[in-house]
């Protein structure tokens, strides 16, 4: 699979109050009412900002606090292509993999706000067409990819109706 | 070789002899959400094609975020969550019952050796009842729900070794809020806590919890403390059945061994707007508050309120200040009213709410204005936590919220101790 798109940056710790604030989430399961406002508190105007395809690229723990999968959902259905970041929390990064938003490991220092990318998944390669340069993406876990083959633990349970491992 | 407790306990569950690094498909003992995950917990349910719950009496959902209720989008989702405990016959609390992590722990279900997944990230608060509890999405839930079960990878363990006594007017929150902005809040991303040492033993349960309730404001799965006297008196009080209590082997291997004495430790606070932006409340003691909050799944147990009632008693808060008291359930609820420390509460001029997440998570109870400083006895202080992103938000023990709301300004409590 290969992504394409702008990059849109953000610093470290970006947690899920900011990517998705509580005082939405709560009363909703509408989740395109919720993609406007996805990273609100960060920058306001983000959701009219974006290009279907677009990257949010971050610092190290990407997604740390609540576990709330309306984040992942709310940047899917933003339009967001995927989430790269040096680092992510550890539930936020499942729940990614879990419906189905890519989320990618990688050294981010190399990629600056407005860049364009070229993302190949199974080659496990950034292309920086800005500045020319590849990054290598750090590998998934198998399990996390026999989840993201299926699309998602949805598929995998309408599929199996369990764990297949 | 060795284990660590969550490696003991994961490998009891698995049926596989497993060490950090390894990933397992586990028998759940409990499953909760709340009603800010449950409601899409049950749309990932039906959309996987689930029909039955694996075992009606393993799963309870809690009524906890917005309760009750502050608008019909939140009361439609409310009810989404009774229609499923009526078709399922699933354990549930409805508002006025509590916070889901004092809740959980006093219904019993949980104990020594248990594994409990929550879609709420605080679910790791267990862990002081030597259970493994983590937080987990609604769509990981949902598939505990229907299979119980949920694939893990075993992580690696940092031990925390608390030394020493704490000095007086010195608590658990401020030793928690220490230890993160010691190591940071990715410091520990990916692996348990252990907590261990004299300074844990001294401690109550609803220290205890305290301790255990914020270990994910280090990034970690789980915090965890062996069992011992007090645990089991807890989980007999509350009816628990018999568990059987999970020890870490003295050969077991840690990423890390973090040694700490705390007989010289200050009253911490944590500023605007990360867990781990941390300060000793003397370097603060001054900054005018608004808003004082006291209760939630960190520091809304009896022990707190007592603490923070000490302080108030024969007082009056401060007329810039508001307190906003939310016992963490109702049966500490009515503990409170029984020794008078409600009574207390509201003759200094607290308002109390009803138990529950509000003030904490900017649903209702409580949403600063822009530009005004709460103090609160909550886990996280990010920008709009509190449903207001122009306020900021400091946490502290209940003394020294309790301090800082007579005082109109951040306090020391030590004065009162």
């Amino acid at each position: 699979m290969i992504l394409r798109g702008k990059c849109h940056k953000f610093g470290n710790d970006v947690n899920t109050d900011y990517i998705i604030s509580g005082k939405y989430k709560f009363k909703t399961l509408d989740m395109n009412e919720l993609a406007k406002h996805v990273m609100e508190d960060l920058d306001p105007d983000f959701y009219n900002k974006i290009t279907p395809g677009d990257f949010i690229v971050a610092g190290s723990n990407f997604g740390c606090g609540s576990s709330r999968e309306q984040a992942p959902l709310a940047i899917k259905y933003a339009k967001i292509g995927a989430v790269i970041a040096k680092s992510f929390a550890r539930i936020f990064y499942r729940n990614a993999i879990n419906t189905g938003l890519p989320v990618i490991e990688c050294d981010t220092d190399k990629i600056n706000a407005g860049d364009e990318l070229e993302v190949d998944l199974s080659k496990g390669i950034i292309r920086n067409l800005t500045t020319g340069e590849d990054i290598p993406i750090k590998p998934l876990p198998e399990v996390m990819i026999k989840i993201l083959n299926d699309g998602g633990l949805i598929e995998h349970f309408k599929k199996y109706g369990t764990f297949n491992f | 070789m060795g284990k660590t407790i969550i490696e003991k306990i994961l490998s009891q569950k698995s049926g596989v002899d497993a060490y950090a690094g390894q990933i397992v498909v586990a028998d759940v003992d409990y499953v909760m959400g709340q009603d800010g995950t449950a409601p899409l917990a049950i749309k990932s349910f039906k959309e996987m094609g689930g029909k039955k719950v694996f075992d009606p009496e393993k799963v309870v959902f809690v009524i906890d975020h917005s309760a009750p209720s502050p608008n019909e989008g939140v009361s439609r989702l409310h009810k989404l969550m009774r229609e499923f405990r009526d078709e399922h016959g699933i354990d549930f609390h409805d508002i006025g019952d509590g916070v889901c992590h004092q809740v959980v722990p006093e219904s019993g279900k949980v104990g020594p050796g248990s594994l409990v997944v929550g879609a709420d990230s605080h679910t790791c608060t267990y862990g002081a009842l030597n259970a493994f509890a983590t937080g987990v999405g609604s769509t990981d839930l949902a598939a505990a729900i229907i299979s119980g079960k949920l694939w893990f990878k075993v992580p690696e363990s940092i031990k925390f070794v608390l030394k020493g006594k704490l000095p007086k007017g010195v608590f658990a929150k401020d030793l928690i809020l220490y230890l993160i902005g010691d190591v940071t809040a990715d410091g520990a991303t990916y692996m348990a806590a252990e907590y261990t040492g004299e300074a844990i033993s001294d401690l109550s349960m609803d220290g205890r919890f305290t301790i255990a309730n914020m270990a994910i404001e280090m990034g970690a799965k789980a915090g965890l403390m062996e069992a011992d006297e007090k645990t089991f008196a807890f989980v007999k009080e509350h009816g628990g059945r018999d568990f059987t209590p999970v020890f870490a082997d003295p050969d077991a291997v840690y990423a890390k061994i973090l040694e700490y004495d705390v007989s010289e430790l200050e009253p911490m606070v944590a500023k605007p707007h990360t867990v781990d932006n941390t300060a000793k409340v003397t370097e603060v003691a001054g900054t005018p508050i608004h808003q004082a909050v006291l209760g939630t799944c960190t520091n809304g147990r009896l022990e707190d309120l007592r603490i923070a009632a000490k302080i108030l008693e024969g007082r009056k808060i401060h007329p810039r200040t508001r307190l906003i008291v939310a016992p963490a359930s109702r049966k500490i609820f009515l503990r409170a009213m029984e020794e008078g420390l409600i009574k207390i509460f509201v003759e200094a001029g607290a308002a109390v709410v009803t138990p529950g997440c509000g003030p904490c998570v900017g649903t209702h109870n409580g949403i600063p204005s822009d530009g005004e400083n709460v103090i609160s006895t909550a886990n996280r202080n990010f920008k709009g936590r509190m449903g207001n992103s122009n306020a900021f938000i400091y946490l502290a023990s209940p003394a020294t919220v309790a301090a800082s709301a007579i005082a109109g300004e951040i306090a020391d409590p030590r004065p009162y101790f």
